[in-house]
């Protein structure tokens, strides 16, 4: 059964997915007796009991599994919980080859099996420049200074004790690093949503808006129209942040992550929430603000994430991430279990605000429907879709296309690679094509 | 007075007192920063050298602290791909002349490189001061940045090998980098008023203008590129990296034998080794920047004092028995540790 289960190609629910693909094919061809055979076959195969039962019904339901008929586990047994033996599929993995060093590297969120809006904080993708530090926060500080004295009445220090004492927000934001979907520019590289969006994750996080305290170390807002946020790791990311969205009191100096702290991968017990900007500029272990009359040029907006076009050029101090969404389930690396009804489901998001309109097509983008949206509908957060599939079994292309709030549509890749190029590698945010074929498979596709 | 009266004085006072003291509302959260603090964090340097500190160094000094501090990892001449992208190469003095570098739009550079990119030397300055080396991050002094730097200067053919870098001309260095012309901001992901309006970006203009056509929307299907045959294998078994039960399974990848067995068990040396970044030099069975540790068990595995010696290696550093790429000294790990890790290559590295 399990052996059948794994198996690619069109896969069958019980009863009688215990036959092979071949036995599958002759019955789809017609040999009915050759299902009559199998069953004694199996039933020969199996456990006596087993198989008599199977003709009268269930055997799971026929006779009480051993959770029905003995003492569970008691509470606490697990004081901080975690997910079940049976979910261990399910976790953040590196893309072999992407990068050699694992302190400045990457792991993807497995968005393939994820549900609603909320990334478990376990599963949330990470991205690292020199390691991760689990750091203590009882000798964490955070300055915030000026780039002289004029742009600001008086430096200050502030400690954890003394931000948490602070009015607090808890806002919901998706974050998405600039080179998600980096890898898809030129060609299809990687085989599963995990590889191709999973540096995309989306949490309620708690914080302090870095206005207040701005406003508290008395900045000149006229003057300083820049801001530098720094990191307490070893590499001391740093980042220009612009003072329009400081000042929009969306920019979050955050402390909680659903429900908790920050996990020290992500930025534990600090980090910088900007929403709607590429997972870079939400500088993490944040130790430092400093704010300025011009931007910093630092590593990370001067050699990296800098965006190459076909002209030569570099588009430096990108930052908004645009209207992009995906089909999650089912997508690239997964195989349908049979024709017939199917929810298909994804996520969109926007960094220029809310989510307007999600449409899905199932015939590579000749015709559209519109998704149903439900849950909430957030500012720069993860909104989940779905939509209703019947899968006659032929061949198929699943997109999904994003609008956001202000009228802008998801592009193709025609469209993305006409302005351009491939040789980008951040703000990839065309359209996903999955390819379904007879077998069932699906598997990545780019449609121009 | 009445009860009504006193709460509007209260109420009066309060506001009174939210409106005067705007930098002062909340009372005892933070302190001033001292000067001392604000120097000791603040070490970021700008395009206009703002922030820079005054210090100079030879290219000569810069190679010895190249070779010592960096060259593991970035090549002895910066040139290396082997752990990080190369930080030297592919510019011109064509390149230097223009201002951009050629061959970023004539599809000629087979790799972008780090002078290729950077239009500011500040930025480079300020990087590796702030982190690097890789494993003692923030332990360079200025003149030994400014020497780094000039090095690397002199591997692009910037300046002469006799050159020094200072404060002093460090802006001049500045307008001579093949790649000085080669930003632009304008484009629409930074938010605010447009270059032409005192801002940095275009005003917020997106590059696409999609439509969202329902019906009939083409006459046909342009298929740009499908999942290559090594691709779908190369990220291993999917079936593994789905749940087992649902509406669809991860398709099977890599035949049965592979995908039934259960992630072999990292040893803790195996760990170690990770976690303290041997794995981004030593392969297990190859060569990457230094030798496979198939390689060292096979050169050490008859000599009696193997141990002794491979743990002083790891321990203080060393170079030549491999050839000219030094191995850094390792002062962060614990000499336990250094032991584990020399028997685990020692039996194989398994």
């Amino acid at each position: 059964m399990v052996d059948s289960v794994n198996k690619p190609g069109r896969l069958r629910p019980a009863p009688e997915n215990f036959l092979s693909e071949e036995q599958i094919k002759a019955v789809g061809a017609g040999r009915r007796d050759f299902l009559r055979k199998s069953f004694l076959a199996a039933g020969a195969a199996l456990a006596a009991p087993l198989a008599a039962r199977a003709a009268d019904g269930d055997p799971n339901i026929l006779q009480n599994p051993e959770w029905t008929t003995t003492l569970g586990q008691p509470v606490a047994l697990r004081p901080y919980g975690s997910p079940s033996k049976y979910e261990s599929q399910l976790v953040r993995r590196e893309s072999p080859g992407l990068a050699r060093v694992g302190g400045a590297s990457v792991s993807f969120a497995p968005l393939q099996g994820m549900f609603g809006i909320i990334t478990p904080s376990g599963l949330h993708f990470e991205r690292h420049h020199q390691g991760w530090h689990d750091i203590d926060p009882s000798r964490h500080r955070l300055m915030v200074n000026g780039s002289d004295d004029s742009l600001l009445k008086k430096p200050k220090v502030y400690t954890m004790d003394e931000l948490m004492r602070l009015p607090p927000v808890s806002r919901i934001h998706f974050i998405e690093c600039g080179a998600n979907t980096g890898l898809e520019w030129g060609n299809v590289a990687v085989p599963t949503v995990q590889y191709t969006h999973g540096m995309l994750s989306c949490s309620e996080f708690t914080g302090v808006p870095l206005k207040t305290l701005l406003d508290d170390c008395g900045v000149d807002y006229k003057k300083a129209r820049y801001v530098l946020a720094e990191g307490a790791d070893g590499s001391s990311m740093t980042r220009t942040i612009p003072m329009e969205m400081v000042e929009s009191g969306e920019v979050m100096v955050a402390y909680g992550q659903n429900g908790e702290m920050l996990r020290p991968e992500n930025g534990y017990p600090l980090r910088l929430v900007v929403p709607g900007v590429q997972g870079v500029s939400w500088v993490k272990w944040l130790r430092r603000i400093e704010v300025g009359d011009k931007p910093w040029a630092t590593k990370d907006e001067a050699v990296h994430y800098i965006d190459l076009l076909p002209n030569g050029l570099h588009r430096q101090y990108s930052s908004i991430q645009e209207c992009k969404s995906v089909i999650t389930t089912p997508s690239g690396g997964q195989t349908l279990l049979d024709k017939g009804f199917y929810n298909v489901s994804g996520i969109a998001w926007s960094g220029r605000g809310r989510i307007k309109q999600v449409d899905v097509s199932f015939d590579g983008g000749i015709n559209w429907q519109t998704a149903r949206i439900e849950g909430p509908i957030q500012n720069k957060a993860l909104t989940r879709f779905n939509i209703n599939w019947v899968w006659d079994g032929k061949p198929a292309i699943l997109q999904s296309r994003a609008m956001d709030e202000t009228g802008f549509v998801q592009p193709t890749y025609g469209q993305l690679r006409k302005v351009r190029g491939t040789k980008s590698i951040y703000h990839n945010n065309a359209i996903q094509s999955w390819k379904v074929v007879e077998s069932g498979e699906v598997s990545n596709v780019q449609v121009l | 007075m009445s009860r009504f009266s006193k709460s509007v004085l209260v109420l009066a006072l309060f506001g009174a007192s939210t409106a005067a003291v705007a930098f002062d509302n909340f009372k005892g959260v933070g302190r001033q920063a001292t000067p001392a603090e604000v120097k000791a964090w603040d070490i970021d340097v700008r395009p206009d050298f703002k922030g820079l500190p005054k210090g100079s160094g030879s290219v000569d000094r810069g190679q010895e602290l190249f070779e010592e501090k960096c060259a593991s990892c970035h090549g002895t001449f910066g040139e290396s791909n082997e752990v990080f992208t190369p930080l030297v190469g592919g510019t011109t003095k064509d390149d230097i002349k223009a201002g951009r570098v050629k061959g970023l739009s004539s599809g000629e550079l087979p790799q972008r490189t780090t002078f290729t990119k950077v239009a500011t030397i500040s930025t480079v300055f300020d990087y590796i001061q702030r982190a690097m080396p890789w494993t003692a991050p923030k332990s360079l002094k200025p003149d030994d940045v400014y020497a780094i730097l000039a090095y690397m200067l002199n591997l692009s053919e910037m300046v002469p090998s006799d050159f020094v870098l200072s404060d002093k001309n460090i802006a001049d260095v500045q307008k001579m980098l093949p790649n000085r012309d080669g930003m632009t901001t304008d484009h629409g992901m930074w938010p605010g008023a447009s270059a032409a309006k005192g801002g940095i970006g275009n005003g917020g203009k997106p590059d696409t203008s999609n439509k969202a056509c329902m019906k009939n929307c083409k006459s046909e299907v342009q298929i740009g590129s499908t999942l290559p045959d090594y691709a779908r294998t190369a990220h291993g078994e999917l079936a593994d990296q789905n749940r087992s039960y649902g509406p669809v399974r991860g398709t099977k990848t890599l035949g049965t034998a592979a995908a039934a067995a259960a992630p072999a068990a990292v040893s803790p040396a195996m760990e170690l080794a990770t976690k303290n970044g041997c794995m981004a030099c030593h392969g297990v069975n190859n060569k990457i920047v230094g030798p496979g540790y198939n390689e060292v068990q096979a050169r050490y595995k008859d000599q009696p004092d193997a141990e002794t010696r491979l743990v002083a290696k790891v321990k203080n550093g060393g170079q030549g028995v491999w050839g000219s790429v030094p191995m850094p000294p390792n002062a962060h790990l614990q000499d336990a540790d250094i032991k584990t890790l020399v028997q685990w290559i020692m039996a194989g590295a398994k």
